[in-house]
């Protein structure tokens, strides 16, 4: 951080890890024998333990929420904007936790870490996981840290659907849910999209049917294709044509492959960088739990059914310029949730960035946050 | 559009409804209408609203709020899910006035419904002068006023009749806010419904 004012800081911080030798049935069938979670906090937990609020990540983050490491001062938190102390999610009032979802990549259980069985790496052995199963692990780390009840459950895209499962798993453990820029399933547009991501990776020769560690290889290639078109997805049209236009990277047509214009560049970059630092593994089975979504599926597509059984307050929140997860998925959940007489507050905000809107630090997205965070009572 | 605090409007609709109720306020302002109801009649309560700023006062004020534009009418609401919806000095700001009148009685059991009469004398006289008028209760002028459609009550009971909208009471008021009752359409600058759907003839 080299701001010099790091008075809104939750500062330097250190993920703690915590692990669960009670087995964990998944949804897909599996079972996993035990499991281990990262996490970190922010904030102190009240003595009535009335004030945690949980910040589930989406499909690239992890546990690092806020602050930064001490031996990395530049690595911020996704959402270091959202919390902190004195920020919207005020962390002098609230006890923050997040926390890396089982199957991920950033050191909780997943295809990285070994299986007890073989004390290699699960790579592709690793169970499919679903929200369901990201919520049912949060669950025991809630009972971990003591909290029964949690202030509020947060999250944009994916996380907003854990929110929204918390109120449907666990409905009494849960006081509100922020489900931002999210959907209550993805459209077959989304499940498109997750595809061809997948077949990247799927068909890279350095895959090796998902055991590339033991081969010391790593599909980058796939991981780098998959990131760069969902990149695209999450940005809109007017703002890549805003940042980018035509303007071209080495200031004449090149009549080559090679980078012509800005915008290829961008997208190398953004798919080098996250190949060389998220697994492959993790990435598959993190589309699969967003495509498997779909709390309306046993009640034969009615969602106002599926969510008889929340009993949270609701804020649920869209922009205008998402197409990935467009307003029109926010205002169906909205709906179901009006049909169902729970409180529910939505906002559709005017933003440029399009589904990656959640992320950036939108004055009037921000003054939403805040206001809502201020009324939850402790 | 937005409601001043403690609006003389306030205690006639509170007085419609029964404690408890759902209600839907459309065109909520800052969400003060609600915050009435759900202290004197403890509704579960949630305005419409599409002005940014408007939507950050509900939820400061711990309204539920719904950022959507009327316009699009009520199509996601759930038919005969609220007992009444509210329209507070807003119909006159809106193109599609039947289907939302409409949409109104649709989704609520009643609707209550205030405007600003067009017909009261002090907007004839600016009229017969030859000018727009502009009052207490059409504060804007020509070129800046949200209103889109400009009616009086005449017109307002000719459109229900029409479309088979039951007036089950009126209330009209003057710019002192006194309630007028003799010759409403030339006296009074604001007119508050209470209406109801009116069952299909036998």
């Amino acid at each position: 951080m080299s701001d010099s004012d790091n008075s809104n800081s939750v500062g330097a911080v250190t993920p703690q890890r915590v692990r669960f030798g009670a087995p964990i049935q998944l949804k897909g069938g599996a079972v996993l024998p035990d499991f281990e979670l990262v996490f970190e906090t922010y904030g102190e937990l009240n003595a009535a333990r009335s004030n945690a609020v949980l910040v589930c990540h989406a499909l690239a983050g992890s546990h690092h929420v806020a602050g930064w490491y001490a031996d990395q001062p530049g690595h911020l938190g996704w959402w270091d904007n959202l919390v902190g102390p004195g920020k919207p999610l005020d962390t002098n009032r609230f006890f923050v936790v997040g926390v890396n979802n089982l199957g991920g990549c950033y050191g909780s259980t997943g295809p990285v870490t070994p299986n007890p069985a073989s004390g290699k790496p699960w790579g592709a052995d690793f169970p499919v996981i679903t929200v369901e199963d990201w919520v049912a692990a949060q669950a025991r780390l809630a009972d971990h840290l003591g909290i029964d009840v949690w202030a509020a459950v947060l999250g944009g895209s994916l996380g907003g659907m854990q929110a929204l499962e918390w109120t449907l798993q666990f409905p009494h453990r849960i006081r509100h849910a922020m489900v931002i820029a999210s959907t209550p399933k993805l459209t077959a547009q989304n499940i498109a999209f997750n595809e061809v991501a997948r077949q990247a990776i799927l068909t890279d020769p350095d895959f090796h049917a998902g055991h590339y560690y033991e081969h010391r290889a790593v599909p980058r290639r796939g991981l780098r294709l998959a990131r760069m078109v969902g990149h695209i997805t999450y940005l809109s049209d007017n703002q890549m044509d805003q940042k980018f236009g035509r303007q071209l990277h080495g200031g004449k047509h090149q009549f080559s492959y090679e980078v012509d214009f800005e915008v290829e560049s961008y997208l190398r970059y953004q798919g080098d960088k996250f190949s060389r630092s998220f697994d492959a593994n993790t990435y598959l089975l993190i589309t699969k739990a967003l495509d498997y979504f779909d709390p309306a599926l046993d009640f034969g597509g009615d969602l106002k059914a599926a969510l008889a059984r929340a009993q949270a307050n609701f804020f649920v929140a869209s922009f205008d310029t998402d197409w990935r997860f467009p307003p029109q998925r926010s205002r169906e959940l909205v709906h179901a949730l009006l049909a169902n007489r729970r409180n529910v507050t939505y906002a559709e905000i005017a933003c440029t960035a399009g589904h990656d809107s959640f992320l950036l630090d939108d004055a009037h997205y921000h003054a939403l946050m805040r206001a809502y965070f201020e009324n939850i009572k402790l | 559009m937005t409601h001043a605090p403690e609006r003389f409007d306030f205690d006639v609709i509170a007085g419609w409804i029964r404690p408890g109720e759902r209600v839907l306020d459309l065109g909520c302002g800052d969400g003060s209408l609600l915050r009435h109801l759900r202290d004197t009649r403890q509704v579960l309560g949630y305005g419409v609203e599409l002005s940014p700023a408007n939507v950050l006062a509900c939820v400061k004020m711990g309204i539920n709020v719904l950022q959507s534009d009327l316009e699009r009418g009520l199509s996601g609401f759930e038919s005969g899910g609220f007992d009444h919806v509210i329209m507070s000095l807003s119909l006159q700001a809106v193109h599609n006035t039947e289907r939302l009148l409409r949409e109104m009685l649709r989704v609520g059991r009643e609707a209550a419904v205030s405007f600003p009469n067009f017909g009261y004398h002090s907007h004839r006289a600016a009229i017969a002068a030859g000018r727009m008028p502009v009052s207490k209760a059409l504060p804007y002028r020509w070129y800046d006023s949200p209103n889109v459609r400009f009616f009086t009550i005449a017109d307002f009971e000719d459109l229900c009749a029409a479309m088979k909208i039951s007036i089950l009471e009126c209330h009209a008021f003057d710019e002192s806010a006194m309630r007028v009752r003799d010759n409403p359409n030339l006296n009074a600058s604001i007119a508050l419904y209470r209406l109801g759907r009116t069952a299909p003839a036998a």
